[in-house]
């Protein structure tokens, strides 16, 4: 308690970053995984190679991806950005598949209605599927922002600073309470976030009160 | 910076890299190690309990939230918190990666069961089916490619996370990565990932053949 009261500061720094680390990745794989998860449902077979290569992308081991792409994108070794971009493809191969199952559970006579009132594709998109999509896809965010949260911690290894910085710094001194605090922390961070997607879901999606969550 | 994957193809295709205590071959082979020993304690664990949970329908909301709040836990907090109480040794990494693979396999073995159609269900039972007859003659087998899926994640995740594990001094593949980063040597560090990334893409085909032969029988 001592040891928290005294690096409340320095946990508050960690915390903003990580912070910002889980929430960018989040919210671009959201942006970038959404468009790609309506069109692969409306074209069955290139939409099923899309899907499967977010499967195959999402198999591969974070600690080794965030080795690798320095020497792919020519960023520095320590740069945060690795971490951002690593998290953001596992973003994006979660939730292109529950977009997909997002729209395709969209009932087909709503989105004939829409098309028979006069709306265009994409007004149809955004007014009628996208909000009728939105508790599955919910249901997805929520999901993908955990893991990240949790997934950040790994960036401590290669250097980049955040909550995982306790444990690396924690193990390296033999302090078990460093360890404890960054845990209990990483577990907060997560059930925060997790109670921010719910409160945006309630004020942007009052309809899906009750509604079946997917996932 | 691209050189660094030229110079990584060196490292692989350099003879000594495939011998001895370090050499590829005997790390692979530790990693499977750990790997198999965790998903087979984590089996032990949570299929009986998931099978229970989904044949029963009991302490269902408890396994979702259980599920979830694992996820939330961080794997390298918890393995260089283990190590600080028990020590260096094989029980730390294996316990922590034990809890990383129990979600998937208690998901898997609870939703498995659990979307068996009742009507067959009580069809079995009609027969005169024993309630033990039900699971392991008509729930098992029809949840069978479900469970696989938990597999299929736990190993995944098991064989990606393993790595983190030679941070704590352990070895396998890991090794090449956590020693390369300390010293530098990043072609080193890269020839292990690529290592790795093969081994996971390689479960997971083997894993998908699996589930679609499960699912037509």
């Amino acid at each position: 308690m001592t040891w928290f009261l005294e690096n409340a500061d320095r946990i508050g720094d960690l915390t903003v970053r990580h912070l910002w680390l889980s929430v960018l990745p989040v919210a671009l794989g959201f942006l970038i995984a959404v468009p790609i998860g309506w069109w692969a449902q409306r074209h069955a077979r290139l939409g099923a190679v899309v899907l499967g290569t977010g499967s195959i992308l999402y198999t591969v081991p974070s600690l080794p991806l965030l080795v690798i792409l320095p020497g792919v994108l020519g960023t520095s070794f320590l740069d945060p950005a690795n971490v951002v971009v690593v998290l953001t493809l596992y973003a994006v191969a979660l939730l292109v598949r529950t977009a997909a199952d997002a729209f395709a559970q969209v009932p087909r006579d709503v989105v004939d209605a829409a098309d028979a009132t006069g709306h265009s594709a994409v007004q149809r998109a955004l007014r009628v599927e996208l909000p009728l999509a939105g508790p599955v896809l919910l249901a997805g965010v929520r999901v993908v922002s955990v893991s990240t949260v949790s997934l950040v911690t790994i960036g401590a290894l290669i250097g980049v600073a955040n909550l995982g910085s306790l444990f690396t710094e924690g193990y390296q001194r033999g302090f078990t309470t460093e360890i404890v605090i960054g845990l209990g922390t990483v577990v907060l961070l997560a059930l925060a976030l997790d109670a921010v997607w719910v409160l945006l879901g309630r004020l942007l999606l009052p309809w899906a009160r009750g509604a079946r969550a997917g996932g | 910076m691209s050189n660094v994957f030229a110079e990584a193809a060196d490292w692989l295709t350099d003879g000594t890299h495939w011998q001895g205590a370090d050499g590829v071959p005997a790390r692979l082979g530790e990693h499977l190690g750990y790997s198999a020993l965790t998903v087979v304690i984590a089996a032990a664990v949570a299929l009986p309990l998931g099978l229970w949970i989904g044949h029963t329908g009991r302490l269902r909301g408890l396994a979702i939230g259980l599920t979830g709040a694992l996820r939330s836990l961080p794997t390298l907090g918890l393995l260089t918190l283990v190590v600080l109480w028990m020590g260096i040794g094989l029980t730390p990494p294996v316990l922590a990666l034990v809890v990383l693979a129990v979600p998937p396999l208690l998901a898997g073995a609870y939703a498995g069961v659990e979307s068996v159609d009742p009507r067959t269900v009580d069809a079995a039972r009609g027969l005169g089916f024993t309630e033990w007859q039900v699971l392991t003659r008509v729930e098992v087998p029809l949840a069978l490619p479900l469970i696989l899926g938990g597999f299929r994640s736990a190993v995944l995740q098991v064989v990606s996370t393993a790595t983190v594990a030679a941070y704590i001094g352990l070895g396998g593949l890991g090794r090449y990565l956590i020693d390369g980063i300390a010293v530098r040597d990043y072609p080193q560090t890269l020839a292990g990932s690529l290592v790795v990334v093969v081994l996971a893409l390689a479960l997971d085909g083997a894993f998908a053949v699996a589930q679609r032969s499960a699912a037509r029988a």
